[in-house]
């Protein structure tokens, strides 16, 4: 036999590339601060409304104060204008809110994913079919069709959950489908197919796993837009007001003239609770979108110029 | 007698990000002559095109760079991108690997030849955009076709265009990376046909850069043989195809099909070093399979082996001796 | 070069094949209701390949030889004509009736960079066609058959390699992965798509080497496409010369190569670089392009470009048929014609 290949073990060592999904988000922490922070933030609420109930001073439903009582020594945020502490409102609100914000971006990550691929994959009839679908959804303004539903389904907390899935699976859907597109002709796809692999198999181990990073990206992005959109609709009164959530409380607020009275520790610290997990998700979503396009890389012809080293001597040894 | 293009040690290191630096190129040195043809031969990861781009200055902001290129005498790199960017399509200039793919696709072609005129104080406006019509003839295509953009043009046209392109302010030294590696058997023909036409009518010089030996030998009169980051041979064609004195130069011809010839075609066995870490004795040892007790320790430098023919071997030199000392840099006079 | 075997069928029998697709038209061409334009890639090929063969498709861009070889894989169902494996005609079947198939026909393609999920390591990459045929019956045994698979593929020894991830081998290696993965199906028919123009040129050799040897060791028919005459005259027992979706030349390799009939033949094989320097012989270059498989010129499809067409071949389309001078010679033992379509040879 004439040479054949004979690679010894030594020569060819790993190379440190993201090849395995814990390298790749260890890296993109180091690498981007802001990944790190937004997942600081999305950690800390996740947390803090874990053990809520254990920390919570007062309680979150009955009075413990006057009605919008500053912020003292007692009530570090004041209380709103049922005699409720802010602060275990706050948290008790954050609870329901983030499991609506992340119940709901499962249901559109779960609808919104199948379609993607489904659509992505096949191609053809299904596609156009799937893809007109969507184009209607998207469409139709968010806070209207929300309305419509909310005044159809009536205000419950399910609803809502479902309401906002419905809004956001199509944004999901598009995404994905674009990423199946172009997976689905890489070479290796068809050599799969050409091994007689079913497309039920090459969906569920080849295309899938392909969209793990993404989808992570877009969930988490998701995540953002649902809380947000949890609070327009509690605003809007189409949400269950018996319920505390982060969007009821400033509901209340705003009903009962939390404003004129000068009470603002009843509406800013909910709103910058909302903002704050907003922004940690956007941070931590765009991050990894970013780090998932390899466009973004830096470029041979850039701004930056290369670097003149001067050589002490000559020859290699001399650097 | 200073030749067109000197470059005189030249290394360049890469610095990926969480992870060890790449010295990519190794101490390259070569001469180009004015309207002479020369090859750069080696397989991915030998540093050919680093070298190329390095000579353009067209390195990642993550790139450091030492060592002297000579243009006409004129030190181009010392000063960094401000001493290179004058040069730059003016005296040398490039037809990039896959270059017509690299085309803008919204833009007619008469006008991105004519884009780096203006700059160059060649030509402008309407003046600029009849030389692109006659660069455009010059390869090989209808000056009219300037007015079209390049998704109507076939590969092979698109080829020639992006050697226009490179024509336009009518450098003195064009470097080749890869030009016809996609295109067809014949018209790869045409164009290495092109290119010699080019080199000849307009004295200009050309460096090819290219994994295909065959290629280079119908092409052109010298070449330079690299591997991992260094020069391994250099010298005529003639020498290196039927006198080579490097083992790397005599096997890769070895592993090159020809179409009539008889003998069995052999691979190389294991692979190139990695760049990332210091590799004592010859780079090429674990690899070479006629190898000496010294080449585990020493670290060959390009030795003569005949006039303008080098090695860096140490089983070459005249008459077949061994050399005695790999480091002196003094026994190596380049070119003549 | 081998013998042919005389067998009675033939491993792979290509007839007549048409290939097409359509040609996309526009909103104003659809609504005009226009006629629908088709492609010819492969437009009535013929070839037959036997087990222990090698078989070299050659041609440039736009011949056909990548849809001829889809369509005898079973990925495009082609318009006419038939393929027979081992004298059945598989050319028509449906998905489901070409799995069983697909134990026979296996390809290897072009890149080795893109052949191979990322994601898998070697050994899943090895062991899925087991998993979808059902060939195995544990995994301990499953996993004895990838250690044979590349050790036969010239990965050795095997047991390293298993758990690599694409990215940590080199192409050559990435290659001979995805060759370790056709074997394990014990396929009689390998297709190879350019199976080493992506890799280093002192890398070639042994993967060539390697196919080469499964064509005789393990008694398999190889059908190569290559644009890439050198190593065509250098490893293949037969070559096919395509031009616009037909067959215009085919021999046995060495005929082929020193002994041309067609006038393209004898032009791609001037135009070959050839290694030696002093070798100056003078290449004989077609101006322009191979044109669009939309629009086929009359009569022979080469005459445009061809240095010697006359009248004839404006007007007449040559059938592919055995060469003056080349028909069997009564009592030499049976041999592959050397056929060519030209209304010159």
């Amino acid at each position: 036999m004439s040479a054949l290949m004979h690679e010894p073990a030594t020569g060819m060592e790993p190379v440190t590339r993201s090849g395995r999904r814990g390298g790749f988000f260890w890296t993109l922490l180091k690498d981007r601060k802001t990944a790190a922070v937004g997942l600081g933030i999305i950690v800390f609420f996740v947390l803090l409304s874990v053990i809520a109930p254990y920390i919570s001073p007062y309680s979150a439903t009955a009075q413990s104060c006057a009605v919008f009582a500053p912020p003292s020594v007692h009530h570090w945020l004041g209380c709103d204008d049922g005699g409720v502490d802010m602060l275990s409102e706050l948290m008790q609100g954050g609870r329901i809110s983030l499991v609506v914000g992340f119940a709901a971006t499962l249901v559109a990550m779960i609808i919104g994913g199948g379609v993607g691929i489904v659509s992505g994959y096949f191609g053809g009839w299904v596609d156009i079919t799937l893809m007109r679908i969507t184009d209607y959804l998207l469409v139709i303004p968010d806070l209207v069709f929300a309305m419509v539903i909310a005044d159809i389904w009536g205000p419950s907390l399910f609803h809502v959950i479902m309401v906002i899935a419905i809004l956001e699976w199509t944004g999901t859907a598009r995404v994905i489908r674009a990423q199946v597109m172009s997976v689905k002709e890489r070479v290796y796809i068809k050599r799969t197919r050409a091994l007689g692999a079913s497309h039920a198999r090459i969906i569920a181990r080849h295309v899938l796993p392909q969209m793990g990073p993404l989808l992570i990206a877009n969930t988490v992005l998701t995540v953002a837009i649902a809380i947000y959109l949890e609070t327009a609709l509690a605003f809007l009164n189409l949400e269950d007001p018996t319920v505390t959530t982060w969007g009821t409380i400033l509901e209340h607020a705003f009903e009962r003239t939390a404003v004129s009275s000068g009470a603002w520790w009843a509406i800013v610290p909910d709103g910058i609770c909302i903002a704050l997990v907003c922004v940690g998700c956007f941070w931590l979503g765009q991050a990894i979108e970013d780090a998932l396009n390899p466009r973004l890389k830096i470029a041979h012809l850039s701004l930056t110029r290369w670097k003149i080293r001067t050589l002490a001597g000559r020859g290699t040894d001399a650097i | 007698m200073s030749s067109l293009l000197e470059v005189r040690d030249l290394h360049v290191w890469f610095e990926p990000p969480h992870a060890a630096p790449v010295h990519a190129v190794q101490g390259v040195s070569f001469e180009l002559e004015a309207g002479e043809r020369f090859g750069l031969v080696g397989e991915s990861g030998c540093g050919k095109t680093t070298t190329i781009l390095a000579l353009m200055g067209l390195l990642p902001p993550n790139a450091s760079l030492a060592g002297e290129v000579r243009l006409d005498g004129t030190s181009i790199l010392a000063g960094g991108e401000d001493s290179v960017r004058p040069h730059r399509w003016k005296d040398i200039a490039m037809v990039f690997q896959g270059a017509m793919n690299a085309l803008n696709p919204v833009k007619k072609v008469g006008w991105q030849i004519a884009e780096p005129m203006a700059f160059h104080g060649v030509a402008e406006g309407k003046a600029a955009l009849k030389r692109a019509g006659e660069l455009l003839e010059l390869v090989g295509i209808p000056a009219r076709s300037a007015q079209r953009y390049p998704h109507e043009f076939s590969g092979g046209m698109r080829q020639r265009a992006s050697i226009a392109m490179a024509l336009a302010c009518a450098p003195k030294i064009l470097l080749a990376d890869e030009p016809t590696t996609a295109l067809d058997v014949m018209v790869q023909a045409q164009i290495l046909e092109l290119l010699t036409r080019l080199s000849g009518e307009l004295g200009l010089a050309v460096i090819l850069v290219t994994h295909d030996l065959p290629v280079v030998a119908q092409m052109c009169s010298r070449a330079a043989v690299m591997y991992a980051g260094e020069i391994a041979e250099t010298g005529p064609m003639d020498a290196l195809y039927h006198a080579p004195a490097h083992p790397y130069t005599r096997l890769l011809f070895a592993a090159t099909p020809d179409l009539y010839g008889a003998d069995a075609v052999a691979s190389i066995p294991g692979s190139p070093p990695r760049l990332d870490r210091d590799i004592t004795g010859c780079p090429f040892r674990p690899r070479c399979d006629v190898p000496i007790e010294r080449c585990a320790r020493d670290h060959p430098a390009l030795l003569q082996v005949e006039t303008a023919h080098l090695a860096a071997c140490l089983r070459a030199g005249k008459r077949g001796g061994l050399r005695a000392e790999p480091g002196a840099d003094e026994a190596v006079r380049l070119g003549q | 070069m081998t013998e042919t075997r005389v067998s009675k069928t033939p491993l792979l029998e290509v007839a007549d094949l048409v290939t097409r697709y359509p040609v996309r038209r526009g909103l104003m061409q659809a609504t005009a209701r226009a006629p629908r334009r088709w492609v010819h890639a492969v437009d009535g090929v013929s070839f037959s390949l036997d087990r222990g063969e090698m078989m070299a498709l050659v041609g440039e861009s736009g011949c056909g030889k990548t849809s001829t070889v889809q369509t005898i894989l079973g990925m495009v169902r082609p318009a006419g004509g038939s393929v027979r494996l081992n004298g059945t005609d598989i050319a028509g079947l449906r998905d489901r009736q070409l799995r069983p198939v697909r134990r026979t026909v296996q390809m290897i393609y072009q890149d080795p960079y893109e052949s191979l999920d990322p994601r898998f390591r070697v050994r899943q990459t090895v062991e899925e066609p087991m998993l979808v045929h059902g060939i195995g019956s544990s995994r301990k045994h499953r996993e004895q058959l990838i250690v044979t698979a590349l050790e036969q593929a010239g990965l050795r020894p095997a047991e390293v390699y298993l758990d690599r991830y694409p990215h940590e081998l080199s192409g050559g290696q990435r290659q001979r992965v995805a060759i370790a993965t056709a074997l394990v199906l014990g396929p009689q028919l390998l297709l190879a798509d350019e199976p080493v123009s992506m890799l280093d040129v002192s890398v070639r050799a042994g993967v060539l080497s390697l196919l080469d040897n499964l064509r005789t060791t393990a008694d398999m028919g190889i059908l190569m496409i290559t644009h890439d005459l050198s190593t065509a005259a250098h490893f293949a027992d037969k070559i096919a010369v395509m031009y616009l979706g037909r067959i215009v030349e085919q021999g046995t390799a060495s005929e082929v190569v020193r002994d041309p009939q067609h006038p393209y033949t004898k032009a791609l094989l001037s135009v070959v670089p050839k290694r030696d320097p002093r070798d100056r012989s003078v290449p004989q270059i077609l101006t322009g392009e191979t044109p669009d498989p939309v629009d086929v010129p009359s009569g022979c499809r080469f005459h445009p470009r061809c240095p010697v067409a006359v009248d004839r071949c404006r007007a007449e389309d040559p059938v592919l048929r055995v060469a003056p001078g080349k028909e069997r010679t009564p009592g030499h033992p049976a041999r592959p014609v050397h056929l060519a379509a030209c209304h010159l040879a």
